[in-house]
């Protein structure tokens, strides 16, 4: 087709035009189910980080921001009948081997840790990746200790937690997002 | 209809756009750590190629030649910003994979490059059909590369052990694993075809 002015314009205004209007549709249709497909996400998560911990409320309505040292973390709390019975935080580390992890760990009133989940990660894939299968496996998982009294470093830096196997960093970041995590669960405990 | 079929057919084999082709390359060595992640990169672009194929036909006689491609373009970002809506709203976990090259779609040459020279240039029926068999090419060389290198690498096949994890060479799931598999995998598919030629 013969290009003028008039043309170019009328097709391209057209079909942006359309283009636009689909896309605000698949949008507003595709809002819900996106927000939803976080919020389970999130709940999923709270449920696995706090796995023997009978509670009744649900902590992702009462999420509540925590800072400590200018970072900012999100606490869930889990309360059985008013009385806080664990903590579920979302916390997170950028000096990953890839930059930024974000994982959630659960915390019971004394410190212990109950459990930890991997919310987003760009580690090397075999290596520190392995986080989850690592930290999880009872030979040097972190589930069981307690977080205020345990040293939350990597052995070669003088700690009680073995590293992955040639992901020395990413295990750092790990226990860097843990102590966090941590620190802002004692501060949210000691304001109930 | 033997017509048909060879336009279908030609993007598998003839016109295979990673082995042949070679278009495409980045989605290509940066999705396949696995073969999942591989067959949904490849399927993802199926779908957009697709769609975008038959839209441009549909308008490739209203569309002025001097615009074509930013027209092309927009049609091509339009579909890919519908599939990165709908994939995190109904496949969370396979969007967190795949993240960032999703969107990297909009540019994938591939699109583009049939867009350009198939879909502005046949019929509706023909470009839907090239737009299967280009994207089905795609998806199977993706496939193929992803179980090559998780294979080689962590022992798997769709995450199904056939050797323990130990005895895998790393380097095959990290990038340079990527250049060497497709560049071994390019060699054996040119040699084959030249055999059959």
């Amino acid at each position: 087709m013969k290009s003028s002015l008039v043309n170019m314009v009328l097709s391209l205004g057209i079909i942006t035009v359309v283009a636009a209007a689909a896309l605000a549709g698949v949008y507003t249709a595709t809002k819900e189910p996106i927000a939803q497909a976080k919020a389970e996400k999130q709940k999923s998560a709270i449920g696995q980080v706090l796995p023997d911990i009978q509670f009744n409320n649900n902590p992702a309505e009462e999420a509540a921001e925590v800072t400590v040292d200018g970072e900012t973390v999100t606490v869930f709390p889990a309360r059985q009948d008013g009385e806080l019975v664990g903590m579920a935080v979302e916390s997170h580390d950028t000096n990953g081997f890839s930059g930024l992890i974000t994982v959630m760990y659960g915390f019971d009133p004394e410190g212990n840790i109950t459990g930890f989940a991997v919310m987003q990660h760009a580690e090397t894939p075999g290596l520190g990746s392995k986080m989850d299968e690592w930290f999880s496996n009872p030979a040097h998982t972190v589930i069981g200790l307690n977080a205020n009294t345990a040293n939350l470093t990597v052995s070669k830096d003088g700690g009680d937690v073995d590293a992955i196997t040639a992901a020395t960093i990413s295990s750092r970041a790990f226990l860097r997002a843990l102590t966090l995590a941590n620190q802002a669960s004692q501060q949210f405990a000691s304001r109930q | 209809m033997n017509d048909k079929l060879r336009i279908l057919f030609n993007g598998i084999i003839a016109e295979n756009p990673t082995f042949v082709l070679m278009l495409g390359m980045c989605p290509t060595l940066g999705t396949t750590g696995s073969a999942i992640n591989g067959m949904s990169m490849g399927l993802a672009t199926m779908a957009v190629l697709i769609c975008s194929n038959v839209v441009i036909s549909l308008i490739k006689n209203f569309v002025p030649s001097k615009v074509r491609i930013p027209a092309y373009i927009v049609v091509i970002a339009a579909f890919v910003s519908v599939l990165q809506l709908v994939m995190e709203a109904y496949v969370p976990s396979l969007y967190a994979t795949l993240g960032i090259f999703i969107p990297l779609i909009v540019v994938n040459c591939i699109v583009l490059g049939r867009a350009e020279a198939f879909a502005s240039r046949h019929s509706v029926f023909d470009s839907c059909l090239d737009g299967i068999g280009i994207g089905l090419g795609f998806t199977i060389a993706l496939t193929l590369l992803g179980a090559v290198r998780e294979f080689l690498g962590t022992g798997k096949i769709f995450d199904l052990a056939i050797y323990p994890e130990h005895f895998g060479s790393l380097v095959f799931v990290l990038a340079p694993g990527a250049f060497i598999a497709l560049g071994l995998l390019i060699a054996l598919f040119t040699k084959l075809r030249a055999k059959s030629c």
